[in-house]
């Protein structure tokens, strides 16, 4: 399987990346080389085995409707680049 | 050109947990900004989810209320992407393997029953809620991971009728299950809706709009007619309709195109590593199904079967389950087999005494037994007229007392008895000499006024039917 640069530049911008045109060709190639690596497995007869959607052998993991303490506003907006009162302040992004 | 509507909705459902979904925050509503969050609904790195059993549980319950085939095997899925509102860029949902599929929801036409298809009911997290400013936004992540239910209908839906009866039975139903408030106005159900048209009777569906932004079951059903207008409009001249989402503007009355970047939406789905799978057993889908009581449905068949009310006046009856509880004890406490009076008394006089105090009938404080007596007093045992009867009620919501003691302190009791009525009769046929007259030779009209003046001696205490009999026989022999 062979990927295009049009493919890597759109998953770079769907996951927010900036590439550079040489960072781009650089990637491009390590991709490609990731793929045809993957494209090995197809080569396997997975006709009648399961898609595996989790690596260890537990199920049903579940906690009891209970309460804990949230964090306090403080700790809450520590770390925040802006913020005004309660809120964390972002800019204005219409979808 | 005729054309056909094609709707589809997708229901978004808060679950009334204590605690988040994956983690123990609170979900109560109205608090503080930014004080129901952690590390894990924040998305914090190094923090774990572990989801709620009770989400689960009220998850399973809804999808078997609809008729949905519960997956043995389901699993979360993060659905990748960015925006303000959503702390770890992605949210927790479900894709491939969702709890369940298949299902249907039968609503209630005029004429007709309608089989709505439900492709899926699946779980995820809910966004937090950004308030926006001139120039920033500010985020809440209050209601950030709270538990909710996708409920996604198959294109089965034909009008914007056929959707609101879809919406308001589905309301009816979850509030049966007790596993959500259902409050569009604090969010906690959500409904947006997919909209083509198609010349009649083709078989390939038209261009189809998503209408997002309503806040009510009368805005989607009026943004949906709308948008049919508009859909119409526009493939009548032979432009072309566009995929896209618009918003409605409930002030403006009109649908209107949301500013969207192009390409189409690529959210890189994959399973959430972070939670194992669950595997749902028969025993545990056995033990929820306990839990589900008689559905409005059923209950609208058994108020028809066992009390001999109209389709009607059950579904009303029926619609908040607290009203039912109510309505069948008043039904049951009624001694007479014909019960309709007790449906009327509920839907008629009671329900406009809860709507004039804003709350529902069971705020009122008035019980099943005194309600059941002031119906008695009134249609069996004739003591009172229906007007004064409604007076009564609010005397009793009012003061708490009885219907039969609030009759006795203010001397309401209707004069049924023949000796009474007779002397008032006497009097009126004496002062109305024309009116007699005009009945004599067939004025029907002179009847009536004849009683209206009696009823209006005995200070509107005489009871009309036996004035009305007493009169006749009166007239007869004058
Ligand atoms: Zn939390």
């Amino acid at each position: 399987m062979s990927i295009d640069k049009k493919t890597v530049e759109n998953v770079a911008h769907l996951a927010r990346i900036n590439l550079d045109k040489k960072e781009l060709d650089k990637i491009s190639g390590q991709l490609e080389h990731i793929l045809s690596f993957i494209d090995k497995l197809s080569s396997l007869n997975t006709d009648n085995i399961a898609p595996t959607s989790h690596i260890l052998p537990i199920s049903n993991v579940l906690r009891k409707d209970e309460l804990r303490k949230s964090l306090p506003i403080a700790k809450t907006l520590m770390n925040a680049p802006a913020k005004q009162g309660n809120f964390f302040v972002v800019p204005k992004i219409i979808e | 050109m005729n054309y056909e509507t094609v709707i589809g909705l997708e229901v978004h459902l808060q679950l009334k947990t204590k605690s988040k979904a994956f983690c123990g925050c609170s979900t109560e509503f109205g608090q503080e900004p930014n004080t129901q969050v952690c590390p894990v609904c924040l998305g914090f790195p190094g923090s774990l989810p572990v989801f709620n059993q009770t989400a689960l549980d009220y998850a399973i319950k809804v999808a078997l209320a609809l008729n949905c085939k519960i997956q043995e095997y389901t699993k979360f899925d993060r659905k990748n992407y960015f925006y303000p509102d959503l702390p770890k860029n992605y949210q927790i949902s479900q894709y491939d393997l969702p709890l369940s599929l298949a299902g249907y929801l039968d609503i209630e036409l005029e004429e007709r029953q309608k089989r709505i298809g439900i492709t899926r009911v699946h779980m995820e997290e809910d966004a937090g809620k950004l308030i926006h400013q001139e120039n920033f936004s500010l985020v809440d992540f209050n209601r950030t991971g709270i538990p909710l239910l996708e409920i996604v209908s198959e294109p089965d839906i034909s009008s914007p009728e056929e959707a609101h009866e879809y919406l308001t039975t589905l309301k009816s139903v979850i509030q049966y299950l007790d596993v959500s408030d259902c409050d569009m106005e604090k969010g906690s159900l959500r409904c947006d809706a997919n909209i083509s048209l198609r010349p009649v009777g083709a078989k390939t569906l038209g261009v189809k709009t998503e209408l997002k932004n309503m806040n009510s079951f009368k805005g989607v059903k009026d943004a949906l007619a709308y948008e049919i207008q508009r859909q119409a409009g526009l493939l009548d001249s032979k432009k072309t309709l566009i995929q896209e989402t618009r918003l409605w503007d409930a002030k403006a009355a009109q649908t209107l195109p949301m500013r969207t970047k192009e390409g189409a939406k690529d959210y890189r789905y994959f399973p959430e590593p972070d939670l194992a799978p669950f595997i749902i057993k028969e025993d545990k889908i056995a033990e929820i199904k306990k839990t589900i009581p008689e559905l409005p449905k059923e209950k609208i068949k058994r108020f028809v079967k066992d009390f001999g009310l109209s389709e009607y006046d059950a579904k009303v009856l029926v619609a908040l389950k607290e009203t039912a509880q109510f309505s069948e004890e008043c039904l049951k406490e009624y001694r007479d087999s014909n019960k309709k009076p007790v449906a009327n008394w509920i839907i008629g006089p009671l329900a406009a005494l809860a709507s004039n105090n804003a709350c529902e009938i069971t705020d009122l404080k008035i019980s099943a037994a005194s309600l059941v007596e002031l119906i008695e007093l009134v249609e069996k045992k004739q003591v009172i007229s229906n007007l004064t009867g409604k007076i009564v009620l609010e005397e009793m919501l009012k003061t708490g007392k009885g219907a039969q003691k609030i009759i006795e302190e203010k001397n309401l009791a209707q004069i049924s008895d023949s000796g009474s009525l007779n002397v008032i009769i006497a009097e009126i046929i004496k002062e109305n000499p024309k009116s007699v007259a005009d009945y004599k030779t067939g004025k029907a009209n002179a009847l009536m006024f004849l009683v209206g003046q009696v009823m209006r001696k005995s200070s509107g205490k005489a009871n009309p039917k036996a004035v009305q009999d007493l009169l006749k026989e009166k007239l007869e022999s004058v």
